[in-house]
């Protein structure tokens, strides 16, 4: 395991009556790309706040490098932060945005503006240096507010949704830039976005926030594709999720008994950590496959629900369909358009729904998010 | 197609507009006009002919050039108090939050809207209550009440469209909270505080009602003018009326030429480069 940059204990953070992030326990590593993903409200951004100094928690403790600075003010702290809003110095160049820090540590003038050059260049805007924030696009302020934290080489850089006010096309180009240069300056950068797009592309690991908790961490594939909560398993693309029932667990493989008497298998690893029989399990759209027929050649070791389509969308890349189950379950399933060929079912055919067992997943049943 | 009646219509609206215009003006054309009025006597009610010896000798009614010193020297005193006063007042409103905040963001305003005979009626009981010898610092002190509602809200404004993440990017930064002051905030609320600055000296020295009150034995300049005019103003008064008039349309046009070289420069650094397509 490597060394912890940042450790968060106990961290809650009310506003009055509100409990905005409530007792978070996180160790985010030394020199990853870390997201914090969720809706908005989440308590994400509360949470960054609260490690670049700008708000106090009600409760907990914050660790940078093994040291405690919960109590010290932003201006103490080995942290920069790029805002959402860029928040530059509208009345100092680029180059002057990008020294302030350095002016501030008492950098002398020569290094200073060694250091300066250094950082316009590494985010491409050198000839730009003697501009003024408002004569910049969006992207090219985004970039000024990178450089001008980048700078400093702090411990960890703090991102609240740099990306937030850019269009789709120049977000998705910065999203590789910014991998790219922190693999480069190897500096711990923690993301914040409600993008899961975003965070899937750039982070290491994700922490996967929900009403000031967190509810999963971990790499974009372990989210995707073992979700733990249906919050998790929804908020990360799409996913099909019915009760189901534990009847027995040998081997590899856990029987359930799902959508009104379907017999289906799951990973017995997977079932091991639900807390009680009664469980959901879900599957990803895509990981299905679908088949005219009425139930005659159920067998063999893939899982199958049987149905009936009632919405089928070309969307280009994929079919859509929706197959409502003899259970009663609605059913998302992407097939790909990869042959010429149309897979010829339409609505009202009555279809088997199959999937491969290891692609099943568990999560813990709750009252039902909205979201 | 315009037909007749639209032609007409703008005729007329040109013919209002300069109505308007000359409604507003015709006042401020005589003041300047009778500072050039070879008066016999007292009175500078009528023409008599043309002379430049008031201009000579702007100064030379008694009692006149100690009026507008001090008028001078009130308003820039109230002007320094009321606008660090009223910075003081407008970080403490928008920036952070406190018991009675709500209370005194409203209280501020509250001498905005109390006439001013009242105000200076109440200010004078007040003065005599507690035995303040009235003169000059009493008028200060009733300057400074009466112009900082205006300075307080002309800051507030211009705080309050200030992206507060600037100042919390200063302090992420390295900057404490006195460096963000002077390096960040201060800088950003120039503009506010000179407009805030030239409103409360504009204020001050036009002030009558609670001068009148309040000053004891000081005159200043509205006040000469008031006495002065029970037995004739005199035309010097004029002279300074059109002098300070002059000034202030000097200060517009060089603040119209400031505007026009930052629209200028900006335009012309906007343009693309072709290096960077971003």
């Amino acid at each position: 395991m490597s060394e912890t940059d940042v450790a968060l204990r106990g961290l809650t953070k009310r506003f009055g009556d509100m409990v905005a992030v409530d007792n978070i326990d996180l160790d985010i590593p030394r020199g990853g790309f870390f997201a914090l993903l969720g809706p908005s409200g989440c308590g994400k951004t509360t949470t960054l706040r609260m490690i670049g100094g700008f708000e106090e928690p009600t409760a907990g403790t914050i660790e940078l490098a093994g040291k405690e600075i919960t109590q010290q003010p932003p201006h103490k702290r080995d942290v920069n932060t790029v805002f959402q809003s860029y928040a530059l110095f509208p009345h100092m160049t680029v180059a002057e945005n990008v020294a302030f820090g350095l002016e501030r540590k008492r950098v002398d003038k020569a290094e200073r503006k060694q250091r300066v050059a250094e950082a316009l260049d590494l985010v491409e805007l050198g000839p730009l240096a003697s501009r003024r924030p408002a004569q910049m696009s969006g992207g090219q302020q985004q970039r000024v507010a990178l450089a001008r934290a980048l700078v400093n080489r702090p411990r960890a850089l703090l991102l609240d949704e740099p990306l937030g006010a850019l269009d789709l096309r120049l977000r998705k180009q910065l999203q590789l830039e910014l991998s790219q240069i922190q693999r480069d300056v190897g500096i711990t950068f923690i993301h914040v976005t409600h993008d899961q797009e975003e965070a899937m592309t750039m982070a290491d690991t994700i922490a996967v926030m929900r009403d000031g908790r967190i509810d999963q961490l971990g790499t974009a594939t372990e989210l995707y594709e073992h979700p733990r909560t249906a919050f998790v398993a929804n908020f990360l693309g799409n996913s099909n999720l019915v009760d189901a029932e534990v009847i027995s667990s040998s081997g590899r493989y856990a029987e359930v008994d799902a959508d009104g008497g379907a017999r289906l298998k799951v990973p017995a690893n997977a079932v091991a950590a639900a807390q009680s029989p009664q469980i959901r399990i879900g599957v990803r759209p895509e990981k299905m496959t679908l088949e005219a027929g009425n139930g005659q050649q159920l067998d063999g070791d893939s899982n199958a629900l049987l149905g009936r389509i009632v919405d089928a969308a070309y969307i280009g890349l994929a079919t859509q369909y929706v197959v409502h189950t003899e259970g009663g379950a609605d059913l998302q399933i992407f097939v790909q358009n990869s042959s010429s060929r149309t897979s010829g079912l339409d609505e009202g055919d009555r279809v088997v729904a199959r999937w491969d067992p290891e692609h099943t997943f568990v999560v813990e049943r709750e009252e039902q998010h909205a979201g | 197609m315009r037909t007749p009646l639209d032609r007409l219509r703008d005729s007329l609206l040109g013919v209002w507009s300069v109505g308007a215009v000359v409604f507003l003006f015709v006042p401020i054309f005589v003041i300047v006009l009778f500072s050039f009025n070879d008066n016999q006597g007292r009175f500078n009610f009528t023409w008599q002919g043309f002379t430049l010896r008031h201009w000579a000798d702007p100064f030379g009614v008694e009692g006149l050039q100690q009026a507008f010193v001090t008028s001078i020297g009130l308003a820039a005193l109230t002007t320094v108090i009321a606008v660090i006063l009223g910075v003081c007042v407008a970080l403490a409103l928008v920036r952070h939050r406190w018991r009675g905040r709500g209370a005194t963001g409203g209280l501020v305003f509250l001498p905005l809207a109390t006439p001013e005979v009242v105000l200076g009626a109440a200010l004078l009981g007040w003065f005599l209550t507690l035995g303040f010898i009235r003169g000059f610092v009493t008028l200060v002190i009733a300057h400074v009440m009466f112009t900082l509602g205006y300075v307080v809200i002309t800051i507030r404004a211009r705080l309050e469209g200030m992206d507060v993440h600037i100042e919390e990017a200063a302090m992420d930064l390295g900057a404490n909270q006195l460096t963000t002051l002077r390096k960040i905030t201060l800088p950003l609320l120039a503009p506010g505080i000179a407009a805030a600055s030239l409103l409360s000296f504009a204020i001050s020295i036009d002030d009558f009602v609670v001068s009148n009150f309040n000053a004891g034995q000081t005159v200043t300049f509205p006040l000469f003018v008031y006495g002065a005019s029970r037995q004739g103003v005199p035309p010097q008064v004029n002279v300074i009326a059109t002098a300070m008039l002059l000034f202030v349309i000097l200060l517009m046009f060089v603040n119209l030429g400031f505007q026009r070289r930052a629209a200028r420069r900006q335009n012309r650094e906007l343009e693309p480069t072709p290096a960077l397509g971003l």
